[in-house]
């Protein structure tokens, strides 16, 4: 308890068979990780053994196959809701990935609640997952969408949001951390602000859950969403956690087969939750799977995770700003996650992510789905390192070495 | 890597030719990369229903600029109907290098925007088109 047990990114690589590969010749350096991570071995077997031994249809068969994948579908569910400290199972739901989880949201909740002159506030960083939901609904609503302002420094200007919530809000929607500038927001804080002036919020967690401790109940949540794929486990899998007691008065997104009561020829009653928003044939297997990366996290320990992600941010923010020519966005490494956009003068982020690929080294570079942050901040497109559990120092400085050798080359 | 950036890729991104806009084009179109937000403009000139001249202008990467500047040599003196007839793989001929799915974006920028501007040029003799992407 006292002493946070130090995670070794170099004994944690052996469980991620890909990380062994070698690109262009040279090992690989995987830095894409809010994009989405890579797979440890425990996770592909968890998917490859169901298959092998427990596959059938859920919640449909009393045949011995359906009920041990029921039973290992439910299971995943309870690893989830314990991982994000649900209070309830019942608020677990699972979708196809966190757009899907918050359009559910918007689609549901927001059209029974959000109308003609209501304010929907969302923040001029949010990636367009949790972004379009919000615009779409307030255009056919009626409703305003107003954005809290981002400061130079890439946070979040609360004075702008409290100047936003004196009007008709119905809902504030944010990203936890930003998939751009990095920066962890002061979700509690806002989450208080936001409940004191009577609205709720979705928190797009996507950027947060597979890196730094969550608790849903502690930050008073309503709705939040995130994504099996970038938390080591299979694409295909997402998570809308909700207050059970929203999620029941709410109705449902997708209509179907497993998510009813009783069907007549002209009206149906909707299952409890969470069946009633998941409609047809869920993806089971990598459920399953999601179950298996909530195990492993759970097992190397989310605390550190994070502090070694503080590591590398610190490291990385280090070693870019004594490279010439080098300009980082975003807060001081202290407020943000494993992950730093930067632009190198005179290179287009394509030609350093190109050079950096053949040095092995795996970049992202463009406008990162977030066209509104740039606008803002009046920044072209950037190249973007995001560092996860298996990301060592030494892959920082092979970074740096790729930015010099694509500095040398063009 | 280094096969991507040849060095008649790297002269033109360095020496771009017919860089720059034309007054009154015939046609003259602007259409960007949503991805990476790189934007190419062509303004182009038709005497005698051929192109004769041509100018380009925009921001990005080096294969999405270098391309830009092929591309303007390559479509000077074709006719609508040639203009017309270009396809992706006549860009990467005119590249001469193959380029994955991400960076093929790049490469054929300019052959989109061409082909917004002259799918535009039906609706009105001068059109100017926004892309958006």
């Amino acid at each position: 308890m006292n002493t946070q047990k130090r995670l070794d990114p170099t004994a944690l690589r052996a469980d991620f068979p890909i990380l062994a590969r070698e690109v262009h010749g040279k090992p690989l350096v995987y830095l894409d990780n809010a994009a989405s991570s890579q797979k440890p071995q425990a996770v592909i077997e968890a998917i490859a053994a169901f298959y092998r031994g427990h596959f059938a249809n859920i919640h449909r068969g009393v045949h011995t196959l359906s009920e041990e994948a029921t039973v290992a579908y439910e299971e995943a569910r309870d690893k989830v809701a314990a991982f994000i400290h649900a209070p309830d199972r019942r608020g677990v739901i699972f979708t196809r990935n966190t757009t899907e989880a918050i359009n559910l949201v918007a689609h549901t909740w927001g059209r029974v609640h959000v109308g003609v002159g209501d304010r929907i506030i969302v923040t001029e960083m949010e990636h367009h997952s949790n972004l379009l939901p919000w615009q779409v609904l307030a255009r056919e609503a009626g409703a305003e969408l107003a954005y809290v302002r981002v400061t130079e420094e890439g946070r979040l200007d609360l004075a702008s949001l409290d100047e936003l919530l004196q009007g008709p809000v119905k809902l504030v929607a944010f990203s936890h951390v930003s998939n751009v500038l990095g920066t962890v927001n002061p979700a509690r804080e806002i989450i208080a602000r936001v409940h004191a002036a009577g609205a709720r919020v979705m928190v797009d967690a996507a950027q947060s859950v597979p890196h730094l401790p969550v608790d849903v109940e502690a930050l008073d949540c309503d709705f939040v969403a995130f994504s099996s794929h970038k938390m080591c486990g299979p694409t295909g899998a997402g998570v809308l956690y909700g207050r059970p007691e929203l999620l029941e008065e709410m109705p449902p997104f997708l209509t179907g087969g497993g998510m009813i009561r009783r069907v007549k020829r002209a009206e149906a009653t909707w299952a409890d939750l969470p069946g009633k928003f998941e409609a047809g044939t869920p993806a089971i297997a990598e459920a399953v799977g999601m179950g298996a990366a909530v195990d492993y996290l759970s097992t190397v320990g989310m605390a550190g995770v994070w502090a070694h992600e503080q590591e590398l941010a610190g490291y990385v923010l280090e070693r870019l700003a004594e490279t010439p020519g080098v300009r980082v966005i975003g807060p001081p490494a202290e407020e943000r996650c494993g992950l730093v956009s930067f632009t190198v003068a005179s290179i287009h982020p394509h030609d350093l992510a190109q050079v950096l690929d053949g040095e092995g080294i795996a970049i992202r570079a463009g406008l990162h789905c977030a066209h509104p942050l740039h606008e803002r901040l009046g920044l072209p497109a950037t190249a973007r390192a995001s560092f996860y559990l298996y990301n060592t120092l030494e892959e920082v400085d092979r970074l740096v070495e790729g930015i010099q050798k694509a500095q040398s080359f063009f | 890597m280094e096969n991507l950036y040849r060095e008649n890729i790297l002269d033109h991104y360095g020496n771009p030719r017919n860089q720059g806009t034309l007054e009154n084009p015939d046609i003259s179109c602007e259409w960007d990369n949503p991805l990476c937000g790189d934007v190419v403009r062509l303004d182009i000139r038709l005497t005698d229903g051929r192109v004769s001249e041509v100018r380009f202008s925009g921001q990005g990467c080096v294969i999405s600029m270098a391309s830009a500047s092929m591309f303007t040599e390559e479509i000077l003196g074709k006719t609508l109907e040639e203009l017309r007839a270009l396809k992706d793989e006549d860009v990467f001929e005119m590249l001469g290098v193959t380029l994955g799915p991400a960076r093929a974006k790049c490469g054929l920028l300019p052959l989109r925007v061409l082909q917004e501007g002259l799918a535009r040029k039906g609706e009105e003799v001068t059109e100017h088109c926004e892309g958006q992407g």
